[in-house]
C-alpha cells in the first residue's frame, strides 16, 4: 500500500470511525441499481435518525429520494444528479410483542436483520422476496411479493401501520383507518409519497427453520397449470422455467413447493454469508450456449420426476443470497429484468407466446421464474401483482439487441392485458407505464414535492418541485 | 482469569452510546442479555437506541442525557450508573469529536475544545472508573482511541494529539492497574463501513461496523490490551510510525 493510500484511508477512518463523517460533507459517487443499469451520479446523504428528514434537506434545491439497499433492478432507486437518502442506518427495533407477532422497527432495517431477530424467537416474515437484503421501507414502497402470494397476498397486506414524514415536516400515522389514502398510495408508491420512518409488520409463528420441500418436473404450460391448481393449499409455490429450449423441451421446468415444517426443530439465526462473487465477469460469459448448458444441467439435477426433502429456509427462499454481489456475473453492462403479470383470461396464451418470443430471440436468461398470483387484494393502489401468471427473467445487456427484444416483449404484455413491475424495470416507455398503471396520476397527487426518482421522471416526465 | 462471557450477564456502562460503533457493539451485548447504562447528549437519539436494545433482549437498560464535557458532573453520573446497574463489570468510552483542524490551527480555543472533549473528559471518567475497579479488584475499561494518535500529521494533528494523549494515558494506567485485576483496553479502529459510506466507491474494502463491533466484544471478553481493528492496521501503523522524521515532515499528509 502506498503511503498516500494509507493516509487517505486513515483520514477516512477518522471521519467514519465514530459517526463523524457528516462534518466532511456529503459524498458523490456513481450509484447503480442491482441490475447495474443505468448508472447515475447522485449525492449521497444517509439518514441515521428518524428526525433527520426533512431537516437534512433544508439546503437542497433539487430532488431527493429515500432509498434502501439498492436491490431494485432498475431506476426506481436512482435519481440522476439528485440526492439519495439511504436509510439502512435507521435500523433500530422499536418494539416486539410475542403474543401478537407485531414487530415495529425503523424503515431502514433489512429483512435479514428482522429474520436474525425473529427466527430465534419463533417468528418468520409474513411475505419474503427472493433476497433478504432489502429494507422494510423498500419492501413497502415496492409492495413486494413472494412465493406465498396465492395465499398471503403482498407484503403490504401485513403492514398494520407506519409513519410517513413529508418534506414540509408533516407527520402522518398511516393505517387502513388513519390517513387511509396515504396508506394506500404509499404501499407500492415507490418511495415517492414521503419518508417512511417506521412500520409495524405482523410476523407469523414458526416452530423450526425447516421447510418441507417438494420439487416436481413439468413439461409444458398445461402441466404447470395443473400443478398450480393442485397446490392451492400449499403455502409456497414457485417454478423455475427453461426459456432457452424449444420443441419437446419448450416450457419445461421444475415446480417447487413448500410449507414451514410443523415438526419442532432448531430456531437459531442464520450464519453470515461468506461468499462474495469475486470479480466482474467478462461480458460474453453469459450467452445462449452457456445458459442453455446451465439450464439443461439444472433441469436434470433433479433426476426424478418428484423429489421430497426437508430443507433449511435459507436455500429455499434465498438461493442467490449465498453469493453476495452475484449480479457481477453479468459483467459491467449489467442486466435487464423483465417481469410481467398477465391476468388469468389471457395468462396461458400470453405466457406461451412470450416464452416462444424469448426462445426465438436467443437472448439468454438464467433465472426465469414462473408463478401464479392469487386473488388476495393488496391495500396498495400502485401494487404490481394481479390474479394471473407472472414471469420474471434477466437478460444480460447486449448493444442493439436486448432493448429491442425488451420493447417487443413489453408490447406483447400490453396486448395480453398484462403489466410490468416498476421495481424490476429500467426500460419500459412512458406510454407503456401509463397504460399499465392508469392510477399513476393519483400517485402524482400524493407525491412529496421534494421527492422524485429517475424512474418516475422517465415514465411521467415530472420532476421535483423544489 | 475466566472470560467475562462465561460468567453471569455483564453490566456495562456505555459513554457516547449513540455513536455508530458503540451502537453496533451494544446490539451484540443486548442480544447476550447484558445490562446496559447508556450516556449520550441527545435525548431523542438516546431513546431510540435504548428501545432498540431493550427489544433485542437487554436484561436492563437505563439512560442519562448529559454533556460529558462537563467534568464536574462525572462523579455523580458514574455513581448513579453503578447504582442503577447494581454493580459494574465494564465501562466503554466511545464519545469524541473530530473537530475542525483548520479552525484549530488559528484559534487556540477550538484546539482546546477538541483536547478537552477527546482527552481531558475521558481522563476524568477513566480516573474515577479505574479507582472504582481497583477497589473491586476487577473490571474492564475499554476506550475508543484512534490510529490517528499513532503519529501526528498536518491534516489532523489536533485530533491526533488528543488521541495520542489518551492512548499514552491508558498505557500508563494499564501499567498501574493490571496488577490490581483491572483491564485497560485501547481500541484503534481503521476505516469502517457504515451506512455513511454505503454505495461509495471503494467502500467495499472498508471494515463492516458489525465486524468491528464483534472484535471489540471479543477483545473485552479476552481482556486484550490494545486492539487495532481490523487487525491490518497494526502493521500499517507500524510502518507509518517508523518513517524517518526528515522524510515524514516533507510529506503532504
Amino acid at each position: 500500500m502506498k503511503l498516500k493510500d494509507a493516509q487517505t484511508e486513515i483520514q477516512q477512518s477518522l471521519g467514519y470511525e465514530q459517526g463523524m463523517a457528516s462534518e466532511k460533507g456529503p459524498v458523490k459517487p456513481a450509484f447503480e441499481p442491482w441490475g447495474r443499469y443505468p448508472k447515475y451520479d447522485a449525492t449521497l446523504l444517509p439518514l441515521h435518525w428518524q428526525s433527520d428528514y426533512p431537516s437534512i434537506i433544508r439546503d437542497i434545491h433539487h430532488g431527493v429520494l429515500p432509498v434502501g439497499l439498492g436491490r431494485s433492478y432498475g431506476d426506481v432507486c436512482l435519481l440522476k444528479d439528485g440526492t439519495l437518502l439511504p436509510t439502512p442506518a435507521m435500523s433500530r427495533l422499536i418494539s416486539f410483542d410475542p403474543e401478537t407477532g407485531l414487530l415495529t422497527a425503523e424503515a431502514g432495517i433489512s429483512l435479514a436483520q428482522i429474520l436474525d431477530f425473529a427466527v430465534p424467537r419463533g417468528f418468520f416474515l409474513p411475505v419474503t422476496p427472493g433476497t433478504k437484503y432489502v429494507t422494510l421501507g423498500g419492501a413497502i414502497a415496492n409492495d413486494i411479493h413472494g412465493k406465498n402470494h396465492h395465499v398471503a397476498g403482498t407484503f403490504g397486506c401485513h403492514v398494520t401501520e407506519f409513519e410517513l414524514v413529508r418534506s414540509d415536516g408533516t407527520v402522518l400515522l398511516c393505517s387502513p383507518t388513519q390517513n387511509p389514502d396515504y396508506y394506500a398510495m404509499t404501499i407500492g408508491g415507490m418511495g415517492l409519497t414521503g419518508l417512511i420512518r417506521w412500520a409495524t409488520l405482523r410476523m407469523k409463528p414458526i416452530v423450526t427453520r425447516k421447510i418441507d420441500y417438494e420439487g416436481i418436473q413439468f413439461h409444458g404450460i398445461d402441466e404447470f397449470l395443473a400443478l398450480t391448481e393442485a397446490s392451492k393449499n400449499i403455502e409456497y409455490t414457485v417454478s423455475w422455467v427453461d426459456c432457452a429450449s424449444t420443441g419437446k423441451n419448450f416450457c419445461r421446468g421444475i415446480f417447487m413447493q413448500g410449507d414451514h415444517s410443523t415438526k419442532r426443530g432448531e430456531l437459531k439465526a442464520s450464519p453470515e454469508p461468506k461468499l462474495v462473487f469475486p470479480f466482474e465477469a467478462p461480458g460474453q460469459m453469459l450467452n445462449h450456449w452457456t445458459v442453455a448448458a446451465f439450464n439443461a444441467l439444472y433441469f436434470n439435477k433433479q433426476m426424478v420426476k418428484r423429489k421430497v426433502l426437508e430443507m433449511d429456509y435459507e436455500p429455499f427462499f434465498y438461493p442467490l443470497d449465498i453469493a453476495l454481489h452475484w449480479n457481477r456475473m453479468y459483467g459491467k453492462n449489467g442486466l435487464l429484468q423483465f417481469q410481467y403479470v398477465i391476468p388469468w383470461d389471457n395468462a396461458r396464451e400470453g405466457t406461451v407466446a412470450i416464452l416462444k418470443e424469448i426462445a426465438k430471440s436467443g437472448l439468454a436468461s438464467f433465472l426465469a421464474v414462473l408463478k401464479a398470483f392469487g386473488d388476495v387484494p393488496s391495500p396498495g393502489v400502485m401494487s404490481f401483482p394481479r390474479p394471473g401468471i407472472t414471469l420474471a427473467l434477466d437478460f444480460p445487456i447486449k448493444a442493439g439487441r436486448t432493448f429491442y427484444v425488451f420493447e417487443r416483449l413489453a408490447d406483447m404484455t400490453r396486448e395480453f392485458g398484462g403489466r410490468l413491475y416498476p421495481a424490476k424495470d429500467a426500460a419500459m416507455t412512458a406510454q407503456q407505464f401509463q397504460t399499465f398503471y392508469p392510477e399513476w396520476q393519483q400517485l402524482s397527487r400524493f407525491r412529496d414535492p421534494a421527492i422524485t426518482s429517475s424512474f418516475w421522471e422517465r415514465v411521467t416526465g415530472e420532476s421535483s418541485n423544489l | 482469569m475466566t472470560s467475562l462471557a462465561n460468567s453471569s450477564p455483564m453490566k456495562i456502562l456505555v459513554l457516547g452510546a449513540t455513536s455508530g460503533i458503540a451502537e453496533a457493539t451494544c446490539r451484540i451485548w443486548a442480544s447476550q442479555g447484558a445490562s446496559l447504562f447508556l450516556v449520550a447528549r441527545n435525548a431523542e437519539k438516546l431513546a431510540a437506541v435504548a428501545s432498540d436494545l431493550r427489544t433485542r433482549g437487554a436484561r436492563f437498560v437505563d439512560t442519562a442525557v448529559t454533556d460529558l464535557d462537563d467534568t464536574t458532573q462525572h462523579p455523580a453520573l458514574l455513581a448513579h450508573a453503578v447504582n442503577a446497574l447494581e454493580g459494574l463489570d465494564a465501562a466503554y468510552l466511545a464519545h469524541g469529536v473530530l473537530g475542525d483542524q483548520t479552525a484549530a490551527e488559528q484559534e487556540f480555543t477550538t484546539a482546546e475544545q477538541i483536547l478537552h472533549t477527546n482527552f481531558i473528559a475521558p481522563v476524568s471518567l477513566v480516573t474515577w472508573l479505574a479507582n472504582f475497579f481497583v477497589q473491586r479488584r476487577s473490571g474492564v475499561i475499554a476506550v475508543l482511541s484512534s490510529v490517528a494518535g499513532d503519529r501526528g500529521r498536518k491534516s489532523n494533528y489536533v485530533y491526533g494529539s488528543s488521541k495520542a494523549g489518551l492512548s499514552t494515558f491508558l498505557d500508563g494506567l494499564r501499567n498501574r492497574v493490571d496488577r490490581e485485576g483491572v483491564t485497560v483496553l485501547t481500541i484503534k479502529p481503521g476505516p469502517t463501513k457504515t451506512a455513511m459510506t454505503a454505495g461509495m466507491k471503494g467502500s467495499e474494502k472498508f471494515a463492516d461496523v458489525n465486524a468491528v463491533a464483534k472484535s471489540i466484544v471479543a477483545a473485552i471478553d479476552k481482556r486484550v490490551d490494545t486492539l487495532y481493528v481490523p487487525f491490518q492496521w497494526q502493521p500499517i501503523m507500524f510502518v507509518i510510525r517508523h518513517i524517518p522524521e526528515r522524510v515524514f515532515k516533507k510529506l503532504n499528509l
